[in-house]
């Protein structure tokens, strides 16, 4: 009886393993070979003229020199207005409290701002922004508006990375006579600035890959931006505009070809800074 | 120590902390304003179930809207969700070390790529093959779900891994030493103790399936019907703004507004619900 029990067990151990092999292997493979085809259908597009160029036509003919341009620029304003904000928080909830009503209340805050679909950020940039603070589509208000949105990634990764410091750095500063402000400057920050940088890195590739909310409150503008005030077009934005309206699918595929291979290249870089943070980290122990 | 209260440096990084509550509060405030005046003028009720949405006539009901956005998440979740913690179990117990270090970052790439891409993968595999094979245009739920699934997958895979990875090997160790099967561990051990975990990942994946737009767009069709079937076009709360935001002006913008407000009701309860999990997680 027990032997027999323990073989259904046997039996039935197999077909699970077997089917959970089947399914991850298969829709990892499906994923990945989604990646591929896009690859390869947008790569002969990709070339030089089409990097440089100005977009013509709406975007049939043409580079699209502009739309790289616009996601620069917007990347590098959110990122420059959410990081003072960001790593300032981060350094307030893992350093100056213990608990209490106060940080719950900013944690609150920065976890709900995480769970706020993009389009409601959009709707907020675009009345906010776009219309209440009259920058009319730019990309200023769509920098202000990312700002906002990455804020919460800034946050998270930042305090993990502070926190992640062993207390024995801050021990030695105090016991040397520091101040908690020359401490954090001195002991804390240059050890935790590489799990910072992955979190800027992180959010430098949610702001490339949005398109709802960029959309509402920097426009689809095509032609090259002059100031920060100017509308653009992101990369996403013109990407989902080629291939909604039928403009051109091959420019649809380069675009896309594109994204994905900044997206990878910003996924390698944030994988070197952590592997560097957490080899450094082991060594310190 | 004695200079920790009175430095100065505490108190601007106090400051700098409340900007992320400040915003939270003025988006709130900014959405409301705008939105709520048509709400109370339409009447909730009657804006919420009402099923005419024709902005040309002064009709404002999003109800085939709630009623399309549930289907599609729901539709989403039933075929992303099992097949997530497939591969989660996989990841964290099954998959050899050398795939792991080949998926690991796949998965985490996958998370990072833009919406419009799958939506884009949805418009040119999915909804011809859901055409050819089904009948109907292709556009449709169906066709959202699955561009969803896909989408919540790496989220789901990688927060379950997560809580899987994170328990006491002694867990693990004391099953196996009773003469359990590997199986048997996974399913009665394993996964019971991780669930918190993976129901708070479960959660953050119909969050952002709820949330997504772009995506959606492109393979929904977006008729304001209330469907019969799931190859039936349908439109959702969110693809009602991503649309007719561009061009809508006055009443019909302050409407979708209120319909930006459904979405953030929505939203916050779902985000309340997995931070209360994850915290009694925490407090266990």
């Amino acid at each position: 009886m027990k032997s027999n029990s323990s073989q259904i067990a046997r039996v039935i151990h197999i077909i699970a393993t077997i089917l959970i092999w089947s399914v991850a292997v298969i829709v990892i493979g499906v994923l990945i070979a989604i990646m591929v085809f896009i690859l390869i259908k947008g790569l002969p597009h990709v070339t030089w003229s089409f990097l440089t160029e100005i977009p013509r036509n709406m975007g049939k003919e043409g580079g699209i020199s502009s739309a790289i341009v616009g996601t620069l620029l917007l990347t590098v304003v959110a990122v420059l207005i959410a990081l003072p904000f960001g790593i300032g928080t981060a350094y307030y909830l893992a350093e100056y409290t213990r608990g209490g009503i106060i940080p719950r209340i900013i944690r609150f805050g920065a976890e709900s701002l995480a769970g706020i679909p993009s389009i409601v950020y959009g709707l907020f940039g675009f009345i906010f922004f776009v219309v209440t603070l009259d920058l009319g589509w730019s990309i200023l208000a769509g920098g202000l508006t990312m700002a906002l949105m990455i804020l919460p990634t800034v946050i998270r990764t930042s305090e993990e990375a502070i926190l992640s410091v062993p207390k024995i750095y801050r021990e030695v500063s105090f016991s040397l006579g520091a101040t908690k402000w020359q401490t954090i400057r001195l002991a804390v920050t240059p050890s935790a600035i590489r799990g910072i940088a992955n979190g800027v890195i992180l959010s430098v590739g949610r702001c490339v890959a949005e398109t709802a909310a960029v959309m509402l409150t920097a426009g689809s503008a095509l032609r090259m931006a002059s100031s920060l005030f100017s509308p653009t077009r992101t990369m996403a934005v013109h990407f989902y505009m080629l291939a909604t309206e039928g403009t051109s699918m091959e420019n649809a595929y380069g675009t896309a070809a594109i994204l994905i291979i900044l997206i990878f290249l910003i996924n390698v870089v944030a994988n070197m800074l952590v592997d560097r943070f957490v080899s450094k980290r082991t060594v310190n122990r | 120590m004695k200079s920790v209260k009175g430095d100065f440096s505490g108190k601007v990084f106090f400051v700098l902390a409340l900007s992320s509550i400040l915003a939270l509060v003025v988006i709130t405030v900014f959405i409301l304003m705008k939105g709520l005046p048509l709400i109370a003028e339409v009447g909730l009720f009657k804006f919420i179930f009402s099923t005419t949405w024709a902005p040309g006539q002064g009709e404002y009901g999003i109800g085939a809207m709630i009623l399309g956005s549930v289907i599609v998440t729901l539709g989403a979740a039933v075929i992303g969700v099992p097949i997530g913690i497939c591969c989660s179990i996989f990841m964290a117990e099954m998959a050899p070390e050398r795939m792991r270090k080949i998926f690991r970052p796949a998965i985490q790439l996958l998370a990072g790529i833009p919406s419009v891409v799958y939506g884009f993968w949805g418009l040119v595999f999915v909804v011809p093959f859901i055409r050819e094979h089904l009948g109907g245009s292709g556009y449709s739920i169906l066709a959202g779900s699955v561009v969803l699934a896909i989408m919540i997958l790496p989220t789901i895979i990688s927060i379950s891994e997560v809580s899987i990875i994170a328990l006491p090997r002694t867990y693990k160790e004391g099953a196996l030493a009773l003469g359990m099967t590997h199986w048997q561990t996974i399913y009665s051990v394993q996964l019971p103790a991780a669930k918190s975990g993976i129901v708070a990942a479960v959660i953050l994946g119909i969050g952002r399936a709820i949330g997504e737009t772009m995506a959606v767009i492109m393979v929904l069709g977006n008729a304001v019907i209330i469907p019969k079937s799931i190859i039936d076009p349908v439109r959702t709360l969110t693809t009602n703004i991503g649309i007719e935001m561009g061009y809508a002006t006055g009443k019909h913008q302050e409407a979708l507004f209120a319909t930006g407000i459904v979405l953030f009701v929505v939203i916050m309860a779902l985000n309340i619900t997995a931070q209360y999990i994850t915290r009694k997680k925490v407090k266990k």
